[in-house]
């Protein structure tokens, strides 16, 4: 999935929009009212306008926002696969199709440091659920060679959700 | 708030409302008439759930590489330079997730920008900060489809 530039986002109402809602709606009784009194629209065109968003795929999903590793999900393991290239779209849809995969990307091999090019999140809530778990994907997919790591995660130093809107109007730090 | 503190009305927050989220005036409202319980109940559990950091914000998922441009990233840290590298690495306000993981890479992060150029800079500049490798690992192909997560309480 190339990066492409979407015009509809210069749309400078609608790039306020997702800088209003990009780190959570207010939690009050009338959130897009709260939000279009910001940015001086009308709490119907807030809806409206979000309901575009999801309808061009530019939001996913709308709701609440867990942290899993807050919720004893401590075994939040990046499983990575070393998968031939000519098997990495069906292996990548096999395993997708599992619910305690949360994440299913391809990613290119750095070779020689790094020869791996399927990434997976599993989650699971002790590291012999996760590794029970590769091992059912590995057998229900047909990997005749078994060449992953599983990386678990030991500390967090950061997580939150993307700034995609704060970021592009923000003067460039770098420059 | 720990887990095993969660009331049953709080694991009805977290696990039912992952997706389909009121597009309409009053979105607290309509959850609360689903659970049975008053509007303002809703807003003060979502909000202590919030505070506690159980829940990063109720609001939107976007999906990658659509607003932005945004990739994953790995370095090899030296035990006694983690602490160092990953405070600078998380100072960058383009890096949403960074964690230690265990492995010889063990810093992995993502950075989002508005841009493929921006992104770069970004990944430059922590090459250079720290005189460490960075290895550029950007999504080709999404396989997941997300529709939330499933919580299991027991």
């Amino acid at each position: 999935m190339p990066w492409e530039r979407r015009p509809e986002l210069d749309d400078p109402v609608q790039q306020a929009l997702i800088r209003a809602i990009e780190s959570g709606l207010p939690l009050v009784a009338r959130p897009y009212a709260q939000i279009g009194e910001q940015l001086r629209i009308t709490e119907e065109e807030v809806i409206h306008r979000i309901q575009l968003l999801m309808e061009n795929d530019l939001i996913k999903r709308m709701g609440v926002v867990v942290r899993h590793g807050q919720l004893g999900y401590k075994a939040n393991a990046m499983v990575v696969w070393d998968i031939p290239d000519e098997r990495v779209v069906e292996i990548g849809r096999c395993f997708s199709h599992f619910p305690f995969i949360t994440l299913c990307y391809s990613r290119p091999r750095r070779l020689p440091q790094w020869r791996y090019n399927l990434f997976t999140m599993i989650h699971g809530r002790g590291q012999d659920e996760v590794r029970a778990r590769i091992e059912t994907l590995a057998d229900h997919c047909a990997l005749d060679e078994k060449r992953f790591e599983v990386l678990f995660s030991r500390r967090c130093f950061k997580q939150r959700g993307a700034r995609y809107a704060s970021l592009r109007n923000e003067p460039d730090p770098l420059k | 708030m720990q887990p095993h503190e969660l009331t049953s009305l709080d694991q009805a927050l977290l696990n039912d409302f992952q997706r389909d989220f009121p597009l309409e005036p009053q979105p607290f409202a309509r959850m609360a008439q689903s659970l049975g319980v008053g509007e303002d109940v809703v807003i003060e559990r979502l909000r202590l759930l919030q505070e506690t950091g159980l829940i990063s914000r109720v609001g939107p998922v976007f999906p990658p590489n659509r607003l932005g441009v945004s990739t994953l990233a790995a370095m090899a840290v030296k035990a006694e330079r983690l602490e160092e590298v990953a405070a600078l690495v998380s100072a960058f306000p383009e890096v949403n997730h960074n964690y230690e993981r265990e492995h010889h890479f063990n810093l992995w992060f993502v950075a989002t920008a508005p841009n493929p150029a921006h992104l770069d800079r970004v990944l430059h500049q922590i090459a250079e900060l720290t005189g460490l490798e960075v290895l550029d690992l950007p999504m080709i192909d999404d396989f997941h489809i997300d529709l939330g997560f499933r919580l299991q309480w027991t």
